[in-house]
């Protein structure tokens, strides 16, 4: 008996041997499945942690520039106060983001996109007397620094549920690979033993079914001869006289000689 | 296991948490965004010597659970690093959480709550 590993306890019929057949075969072909899948997955975000890299780095230097440019605004504007009124004439959102879903192997990663609504411009009247052009160039370049942040909050999303989905995705395949196909194999194992058990007794028992009979057969036999004999003995001149009357009466020609060419 | 819909749909702002520059800055390029008179709230914080840490932490909470039209938060590295220990041990996906350099302060990768787990996960 398999009493070795865990096994699922099941009655050892041929029926539950088919699906114990048949659900090992499933797993087998679910893990395969999940490891490409995982395969897949740790491609796409080796990928995506070398763009969060470059991106990164893209952010250092796109921010020092504009960091530069507002540095100009205020040399231009002259005293910090522009600081606070930009600070307070904010009110409504002109950059915004949307989402939308991209595909990877089964995995739904949301990609965040700018996107500027028109009509709202919340600095119309900003610099108006002093470094107006300053102040529109440090837009710009801020507009475009938030773009590249946008792009990389949208990797860094990525690799976030990527790096969850890998790992449920992983602990299935082990599931599968370290529990559920050994359990199987088990039980299978023990299914056959059991059967083979069953099977062993059958035959065992028909065995002694069939000595049984032949005993009795040979009693039988003996029996029969027995009372052959002793019928034999009381009948045998009677059996003698009228086996000879039919010998010789058997064509009823005794007179007719046998003709010989 | 990918996030549904509704927990990102209705995102589309981004939030601030910096130094004056940086904060100014991205204002200029147009996320501020202040929500009706009954409760105003901003989208922004800016962060000076003067502001407690809670202050920042309280800003963080707010932008990370309490607030679900925002997408990204946008901290400044020297600011996350007073509270590191919060922005460490946040994983969610959404908002998504992106440390920013700022003028005083240059990036510093080795620092990236991100980064780390890059690293990690590579087995660096």
């Amino acid at each position: 008996m398999s009493g070795a590993g865990a096994r699922e306890s099941v009655f050892p019929t041929r029926q539950v041997l088919g699906q114990m057949k048949s659900k090992l075969k499933g797993a087998q072909t679910g893990h395969d499945l999940l490891k490409r899948k995982s395969e897949a997955l740790t491609n796409a975000i080796s990928e995506i942690t070398r763009r969060i890299d470059e991106a990164k780095r893209k952010m250092g230097r796109v921010m020092q520039i504009a960091a530069f440019s507002l540095a100009e605004v205020t040399y231009a504007v002259g005293g910090g106060n522009i600081l606070y009124q930009i600070q307070e004439s904010a009110k409504q959102a002109r950059f915004r983001v949307r989402t939308k879903q991209e595909n990877v192997s089964g995995v739904f990663l949301p990609a965040f996109e700018s996107f500027t609504t028109e009509g709202n411009n919340d600095f119309g009247l900003t610099g108006l007397g002093k470094g107006g052009q300053q102040v529109q160039r440090c837009r710009e370049t801020y507009a475009r620094a938030v773009e590249t942040l946008v792009e990389l909050a949208s990797l860094q999303t990525a690799f976030v549920i990527l790096d969850e989905v890998i790992k449920v995705v992983n602990r299935r395949v082990n599931a599968i690979e370290h529990v559920i196909i050994p359990k199987t194999e088990n039980t299978i194992k023990y299914i056959n033993s059991e059967l083979d058990e069953l099977d062993r007794e059958e035959f065992y028992r028909l065995k002694k079914v069939s000595n049984k009979k032949e005993r009795d057969a040979a009693a039988a036999d003996i029996e029969r001869e027995a009372q052959k004999k002793k019928d034999d003995s009381s009948n045998e001149e009677d059996v003698d006289e009228e086996g000879r009357m039919q010998m010789k009466d058997l064509l009823g020609d005794q007179d007719n000689e046998d003709v010989i060419f | 296991m990918a996030a549904p819909p509704s927990a990102y749909k209705d995102r589309q702002f981004l939030a601030v948490i910096g130094d004056e520059d940086s904060v100014t800055g991205l204002l200029l390029a147009g996320v501020g965004h202040v929500t009706e008179p009954p409760d105003s709230q901003r989208n922004f914080l800016v962060v000076d010597q003067k502001t407690e840490n809670s202050t920042i932490e309280a800003a963080f909470e707010r932008f990370t659970q309490e607030r679900k039209d925002i997408a990204i938060v946008l901290i400044n590295q020297h600011i996350a690093d007073k509270i590191r220990h919060r922005v460490d041990t946040y994983t969610a996906a959404f908002p998504a959480l992106l440390e920013i350099p700022s003028k005083d302060h240059p990036y510093d990768p080795e620092k990236d709550s991100v980064l780390k787990r890059v690293r990690r996960l590579f087995g660096e």
